[in-house]
């Protein structure tokens, strides 16, 4: 990992303080529409998809479960503090009180859900997780005391962060939780257990006869995975004061790993940088009239191409032309790990 | 490395419980209660339910049964083609349940021209014959099939082995062929018509019911494609090199057996049985965006639980699959049957709890 603190000015650093320089200073450079639509919506994308990267890259587990767990802080949110007048439970409570309640609720869902997936790898835990996460579409699509099919709406959001009113507001918290989890994220890879983590990823049977508890490693790597999926979730909410099964449908999950892999599974940066070329390819493509509504069917090219020319995404198309240095890359979807052989007769 | 040992060590405190002769002693109590119950539940208490106990309404116990067996039926013949897949080339098809979806508005769209005039609000099943919806289901198989093999050609076959590469290939396929399904056939809910011999009611002279005879083709069918995948893998020389390919690849090459055509007709096969699921499937439900997401859930819970690559497996996952729905549904009081989807999860989550590999999953 490059990790190592230096003075020496990298191409990536580089870029990296100039996007940070244009994105403090966003409200300046672009419309309120850019800021508060297409920017607000690729930072919380960006913290969902890096979640999954951070999970994918230091855990070896590629999730499909983070936008069902965002889906889950967000519903619970809603069903916390919104009162009356909408789907769910309406208990009414105040918001700070919400937020915890629902990530920690979200945080205990993930972690439920990383218990039972945690004694599987590779394509494994990739399918059990995309189960759990159409799951929980279903459940809130059909429980109808929770959500039901149209989803939770009027969310209240705290008065200075209303997206109408303010949306450089919202937009500078948001672009403030999204650093604090990136900082987040790179701070607990490099504590002994995110070292730990990497070393359960790079050879489980290893470390398990190291005296690791693998099971329970990568079931609090998912549990913390999941908190920055919340984080996220809550994000949303206060950005959409609305949440609909829908948006964590099938194709909201797929979106996601979608964003994870365009911008690279292996780096937590490709997150938002995916998650950027997401939000402007949705927005403009409409505008294009060949495209038009078929929005889904060019990202799906564009995830084809991806995957077939440059699995490790932008960010490793991007190394691969600046960097001479070579790196072993956590994470890199080419490599195959820990799936079993099985037979197709029972 | 000294603090990092120390740490993680401390962590690891937490897990010895789960792992003392205590835990696993409560695992089993939990485990017979969480299965035993249900089954209590729907033979002798069952109250507030809209059908009551089994004991005292057999007759809806009974059809309860048929519903799941049938459902099972279908569950079993779109899995078996995922399983297939997977066992042999590791290839996990996200792109199944867009096969399935593909499949099954091939079916209606022929369907609809070889009967005529048919409007939007479809047609009836008195004006199809056996063979207009015989020749639509067929030609739903074959058309999935080839696309099936023609993406396993073009972008599967050169990342043999890289199986998280394949899977998002597959998921790539999927978006797009979801997103085009949608252009061409509209967002409404539409249904294959079964013919007029198929659609009515049998009575089964047992505890006075009468029931589809649709659902019971649905099950004859998912019998004989069970039985008919068995004896193909395990009769003939083709099945033959695919368990033996299944085992060791580089060794059934090196033999001088094409692996390779061996791969093709597995993938061929596997699509095909998506596409005539999805056919199927039309006629018994209906087809709808959304419902290749319904599918693709049901075969990977369905190989989740049987253990993936497994023909038997399969067969086990989709009866507890359908079953386990059919009865939420009909045995949860009646204001709880919104909560039957729990009890996949819990089904998943059981059988995941007491073997991470599926029931009849294996080890490498």
């Amino acid at each position: 990992m490059s990790f190592v603190r230096g003075s020496r000015l990298t191409p990536d650093r580089a870029v990296g303080s100039v996007l940070l320089v244009v994105a403090l200073f966003a409200p300046l450079i672009f419309n309120t529409y850019w800021i508060s639509t297409l920017l607000t919506q690729m930072l919380i994308l960006g913290v969902v998809a890096a979640s999954l990267i951070f999970l994918s890259a230091y855990g070896g587990m590629v999730s499909l479960a983070q936008v069902a767990i965002y889906g889950v802080a967000g519903f619970a949110l809603g069903n916390l503090t919104t009162n009356g007048n909408t789907k769910g439970l309406n208990l009414g409570w105040a918001e700070v009180p919400g937020i915890v309640v629902a990530i920690l609720i979200a945080v205990l869902v993930a972690m439920l859900f990383g218990a039972l997936a945690s004694r599987s790898f590779g394509i494994y835990f990739l399918m059990i997780t995309l189960v759990f996460s159409v799951i929980a579409n279903l459940f809130f699509g059909q429980v109808t005391s929770v959500s039901g099919f149209g989803g939770i709406s009027g969310i209240p959001i705290p008065d200075f962060l209303s997206r109408t009113a303010h949306p450089e507001r919202l937009y500078f918290v948001t672009l403030a939780v999204a650093l604090a989890m990136y900082a987040m994220m790179r701070y607990v890879a490099r504590t002994p257990f995110g070292l730990t983590l990497q070393g359960i990823r790079d050879d489980p049977v290893r470390m398990s006869s190291l005296g690791y508890n693998v099971t329970l490693h990568r079931t609090l790597a998912f549990g913390f995975g999941g908190f920055v999926a919340a984080v996220g979730g809550i994000l949303f909410v206060w950005w959409n004061a609305q949440i609909a099964p829908s948006t964590i449908g099938l194709s909201a999950t797929i979106d996601v790993l979608v964003i994870a892999v365009i911008g690279g599974l292996y780096r937590l940066e490709g997150a938002w940088i995916g998650a950027l070329v997401f939000v402007v390819i949705n927005n403009y493509a409409q505008d294009v009239s060949f495209i038009g509504d078929r929005f889904h069917t060019l990202i799906g090219l564009i995830f084809l191409v991806i995957v077939l020319v440059s699995p490790d995404g932008l960010i490793g198309l991007w190394e691969r032309a600046t960097s001479a240095r070579k790196r072993a890359r956590p994470g890199d979807i080419t490599e195959e790990r820990g799936s079993a052989e099985l037979t197709p007769a029972g | 490395m000294e603090a990092l040992v120390l740490r993680s060590r401390r962590v690891t405190a937490f897990a010895t419980f789960a792992t003392s002769r205590n835990a696993r002693l409560v695992g089993r109590g939990l485990l017979a209660v969480l299965v035993g119950f249900p089954i209590l539940w729907v033979l002798f208490f069952a109250s507030g339910t809209s059908f009551g106990p089994a004991v005292s309404d057999p007759k809806n116990f009974l059809i309860t049964l048929l519903n799941g067996l049938t459902a099972a039926a279908l569950y079993f013949v779109v899995a078996s083609g995922f399983t297939l897949i997977f066992g042999l080339m590791r290839v996990v098809n996200m792109a199944h349940g867009a096969f399935f979806l593909l499949g099954g508005y091939i079916a209606l769209r022929l369907q609809r021209n070889m009967v005529g005039g048919g409007s939007d609000f479809g047609i009836s099943s008195a004006q199809v014959s056996f063979m207009q919806w015989l020749i639509p289901v067929l030609a739903g198989a074959a058309v999935v099939a080839g696309a099936g093999l023609l993406m396993q050609q073009l972008f599967l076959r050169w990342n043999q082995g890289q199986d998280l590469r394949q899977a998002l290939i597959t998921i790539a396929v999927s978006i797009i062929l979801a997103d085009q399904m949608l252009a061409h056939y509209g967002g409404v809910a539409q249904d294959i018509s079964w013919p007029g011999t198929f659609d009515k009611f049998v009575d089964l002279h047992v505890a006075g019911v009468r029931y589809t005879l649709t659902r019971l083709v649905i099950l004859l069918i998912g019998i004989v494609i069970g039985v008919a995948l068995w004896y193909w893998l395990k009769r003939t020389r083709t099945g033959m090199v695919i368990r033996a390919g299944v085992d060791d690849r580089d060794m059934v090459s090196a033999m001088g057996i094409n692996i390779q055509l061996t791969f093709a007709i597995a993938f061929l096969v596997g699509s095909a049985l998506a596409g005539m699921g999805g056919a199927i499937g039309g006629s018994f439900a209906s087809l709808a965006p959304g419902v290749d997401a319904n599918w693709l859930l049901n075969s990977l819970v369905v190989v989740i639980i049987g253990g993936m690559g497994s023909l038997g497996g399969a067969a086990i996952g989709a009866l507890l699959l359908g079953l386990t729905t059919n009865f939420a549904a009909a045995y949860l009081p009646a204001d709880y049957t919104f909560y039957s989807i729990i009890f996949t999860f819990v089904l998943l989550a059981i059988v995941l709890a007491v073997r991470p590999l599926g029931l009849y999953g294996r080890p490498a």
